[in-house]
């Protein structure tokens, strides 16, 4: 462990200090594969710089993806980046930024349980890769909409044929974004919201 | 251009493994090496409000006095372990104690309910529709 002591630790700035009265928070999630954009986006809506929180696991002779490295059997570290919104005085949400494998879900408690929402960041060049995690979050009953992150180079589909491909029922939301943007991150908060509220007034979620 | 097709696996009886089967899937290497598992530990989530309640006692071990002095405005266990540069199920532990001495306060996150707050949904849209 590198715990620094406590003189040396950098709190927040503060102008990022939360009020007094606030009393509690919500989370929404946003999952997807390695390289996707996730902690862009969490970036670009948050009010405070992003912040990383990591846990530590061992690895237990399942090789881990390339993307975390070693494929011994060691202990790993696996990090998530989160932003902050504050709503009211009372309210504040919180977005995290997690990485598509559910093996690794575990580490934070309650991660998907609790979050209002997900929103499932998809990247046209691999869109294979949010597949399993589509199928993980229906298992879970966790509510979530499609989010198209456009990149220059990635192919484009028409966005009833990406519905088609995902094999997503006709309600859920699919929108493309640019997630480097605030205001177009901002409106797939929105839309997720919004696709929350929609199954609240209907009393589908179950 | 085609997209890739995304396979559903069959409805019915779930294939998944039980959770954490030994041996197979990752474990927290903090609840391996133990010594966080002795005791209770208190329901955290990671958006859960810490503020504390008191300054640190002369007796407190650094990390629990910078918990205390960051907690002076709420903060949640996500921030804590962020800033301390420690890992949630280790901020987690920290924690524990201090609720136990009763130096911080706990405020409880809201979470998905299976009959969701229509009014809290909508006080979020408005604080997006703000930024």
């Amino acid at each position: 462990m590198d715990f620094k002591g406590s003189d040396t630790i950098t709190g927040p700035r503060t102008e990022d200090h939360l009020p007094h009265t606030a009393q509690a928070a919500v989370k929404i999630v946003v999952v997807g594969g390695f390289g996707v954009g996730k902690t862009t986006m969490v970036g670009s809506v948050s009010e405070i710089r992003p912040l990383t929180t990591e846990e530590t696991m061992t690895q237990a002779g399942v090789g881990v993806d390339d993307d975390y490295g070693s494929r011994s059997k060691t202990a790993t570290t696996v990090a998530m980046d989160f932003g902050r919104i504050s709503i009211t005085d009372q309210l504040v949400l919180y977005l995290f930024g997690t990485p598509g494998q559910e093996r690794f879900w575990f580490l934070w408690n309650g991660l998907f349980e609790g979050a209002l929402g997900a929103v499932v960041l998809v990247d046209t060049r691999r869109l294979e890769v949010s597949f399993e995690v589509m199928d993980r979050l229906e298992e879970r009953g966790v509510p979530f909409i499609v989010a198209v992150n456009t990149f220059p180079d990635g192919p484009r589909y028409p966005l009833d044929d990406l519905r088609s491909a995902l094999d997503l029922g006709p309600d859920i939301p699919v929108v493309e974004c640019d997630a480097r943007r605030r205001a177009s991150s901002r409106d797939v908060l929105m839309t997720l919201m919004r696709f929350l509220h929609s199954l609240a007034t209907t009393g589908a979620l179950t | 251009m085609i997209p890739p097709q995304r396979r559903r696996r069959p409805a019915g009886p779930e294939e998944d493994p039980p959770p954490e089967p030994c041996g197979k899937n990752p474990q927290r290497l903090y609840v391996l090496t133990g010594a966080a598992d002795h005791g209770e530990r208190a329901e955290l989530d990671l958006v859960t409000l810490i503020v504390a309640r008191a300054d640190p006692p002369a007796a407190a071990q650094p990390e629990q006095a910078a918990v205390l002095r960051l907690c002076a405005n709420p903060l949640s266990v996500a921030e804590l372990s962020a800033y301390l540069n420690l890992p949630y199920s280790v901020v987690t532990v920290l924690l524990t104690e201090l609720l136990t001495a009763g130096l911080v306060q706990a405020r409880a996150p809201i979470v998905r309910q299976a009959l969701p707050d229509r009014s809290l949904l909508e006080a979020v849209m408005h604080g997006l529709q703000r930024l």
